[in-house]
């Protein structure tokens, strides 16, 4: 399976630089990795594969560099960092890869398609979401461990499922979920609609859904950190703007956009 | 190959497009991890979520039964104003994405949802139950049946029925004894293939069921998770998913020839000798 819905540029038409921005490229046709680049110069065309938690900031960190290096053409994949990994090591033609959890990218890294090493550029914790208006009361994780609620979680294959394990372990609470998603916006997304009682999902994800739901930190949760990689990939044709991409994203801006959607600084 | 009149370039196109489905079925069974797929295909988790997954397609092509093989005959055989709309609606979920179909479940039956607030209030919770996988099932399987069942009765025509009828036959017998019998064949298979939809359904139960082992995690929501940490048990099950729909499409081929020699009168209109 392939995601690709970044080249429509989803989120571009939120804010009016990148509107702006856009219709300064319109006439532009990507690259597509034609030719290949062994020069410095930063204005190729990169595909960047990003955790689908990465999705708001990645679009905006994504226009702001175009913006900030005329003829750089960057195209996003938001999906799972699993299929993410799995789609590279399979020979998907991808620039950068910004995983939602170190084991993913080590994955990438055994097959040895790294150009070079990975750095650590966000974190993540993980926050109780309720719905708006709290039906059921919920203010700490045991009271999501209470008989009667609905507490959805994600399964423990996938990355915040493993973080779930943490954070019940810490807080010595055994959580008997209806639901164990394989994806942390399916959690959230049995939240909004109010199936759900609750759910443990990412600060960045209760940030990004906004009034729908309201987050409830828990204590027991700044011990169980998800830690973004990022990396430049060995099987880009363009080095220099994917690795100009990732520095970008290492960078002041990309902090600061980071920052505002929820991350935390590594 | 007999029938050499069609042009070479069309057969070549077809045997392009015959590859396209089956190569990457041979693809699939080239990357299973043969010495360990037994125990992959056994383990707790696969059997839970097989066990489920039989379990429920089965009570969804039960449910299509009960409620298809009525709207069919009242398709076929009756005349109203907007028949055409909504032989059109009820054939929706077989061209909707099954992820909308979940959203509109949702909706209807959620919590909060047009019917599942009143359902809530009388104590009936759907979301997150098995109820929930079963009626996400038949809600994408329950025109396979319609669909099949009620081109077999058009076909099948009203001669036998009004002959039936002329014999004083009464509308429950001429239903019983006449009409059914006449369609059998349409209607097992069309069984067939509404079970297989309900064992393929994804998008509306991870929508409207959620997944959990045992509960609401079905074959295809196992593959989908395994894939996450073992590509090889998501692989080995996918077979076992292949393995169903092979038989399936085998046994849905096989009715009708079957059909026909245990009930002369069922053949098809085409095959039917016009002097008799």
């Amino acid at each position: 399976m392939r995601t690709r819905r970044s080249r429509f540029r989803l989120l571009a038409l939120a804010a009016p630089v990148v509107v702006v921005l856009a219709a300064g490229c319109g006439g532009n046709v990507p690259a597509g990795g034609g030719t290949e680049r062994t020069g410095d110069a930063v204005d190729g065309a990169i595909t960047v594969f990003a955790a689908a938690s990465l999705t708001v900031p990645f679009t905006d960190l994504a226009a702001r560099f175009e913006e900030a290096h005329p003829g750089a053409d960057v195209t996003l994949t938001f999906a799972g960092s699993s299929d993410l990994a799995t789609q590279i090591t399979e020979g998907a033609p991808a620039d950068v890869f910004a995983s939602a959890d170190t084991r993913n990218l080590d994955r990438v890294e055994a097959a040895g398609l790294l150009a070079g090493d990975a750095v650590r550029f966000a974190t993540n914790t993980l926050e109780l979401a309720v719905p708006s208006g709290n039906p059921a009361g919920i203010s700490s994780l045991a009271d999501a461990a209470r008989p009667g609620v609905k507490t959805v979680v994600c399964a423990q294959q996938v990355p915040c499922g493993a973080v779930t394990a943490q954070v019940e372990e810490a807080a010595d609470v055994d959580l008997t979920p209806v639901s164990e998603e394989s994806s942390v916006t399916d959690v959230l997304g049995k939240v909004v609609s109010g199936e759900a009682d609750a759910g443990l999902v990412y600060v960045t994800d209760v940030r990004a859904a906004g009034n729908a739901v309201l987050g409830i930190p828990l204590p027991e949760a700044a011990g169980a950190v998800t830690t973004y990689p990022i990396a430049a990939l060995a099987d880009s044709e363009d080095t220099a703007t994917a690795q100009a991409f990732v520095d970008y994203v290492l960078g002041a801006d990309g902090r600061a956009v980071l920052g505002a959607a929820g991350f935390g600084a590594p | 190959m007999s029938g050499a009149s069609l042009p070479r370039w069309v057969v070549a196109i077809a045997v392009v497009g015959g590859l396209f489905v089956v190569l990457p079925l041979a693809a699939l069974a080239l990357r299973v991890d043969w010495p360990r797929f037994v125990p992959l295909v056994t383990s707790e988790s696969a059997q839970a979520a097989l066990l489920l997954s039989l379990r429920t397609s089965l009570t969804a092509a039960f449910l299509c039964v009960v409620v298809g093989v009525p709207m069919a005959l009242v398709l076929a055989r009756t005349a109203f104003r907007g028949q055409r709309l909504v032989r059109s609606l009820v054939l929706l979920p077989l061209v909707l994405p099954p992820v909308v179909g979940g959203i509109a479940l949702l909706y209807t039956f959620g919590r909060r949802g047009l019917l599942g607030s009143s359902l809530h209030a009388l104590g009936v919770d759907i979301a997150f139950s098995t109820t929930a996988v079963v009626m996400s099932q038949a809600f994408v399987a329950l025109p396979f049946l319609v669909l099949s069942l009620e081109g077999a009765l058009r076909s099948a025509g009203t001669r036998y029925e009004a002959v039936g009828a002329t014999l004083g036959a009464g509308r429950w017998t001429v239903l019983r004894r006449i009409t059914l019998p006449l369609v059998l064949p349409s209607l097992v298979s069309g069984v067939v293939l509404s079970f297989a939809r309900a064992l393929g359904e994804f998008g509306a139960t991870l929508t409207f069921a959620g997944s959990l082992q045992g509960t609401t995690r079905t074959l295809p929501l196992e593959v989908y998770l395994q894939r996450e940490t073992d590509p090889d048990a998501a692989v080995a099950l996918s077979l076992i998913l292949v393995g169903v729909a092979i038989a399936v499409v085998g046994v849905a081929h096989r009715v009708r020839p079957l059909g026909v020699s245990a009930m002369p009168l069922i053949r098809p209109a085409s095959e039917r000798d016009p002097v008799r």
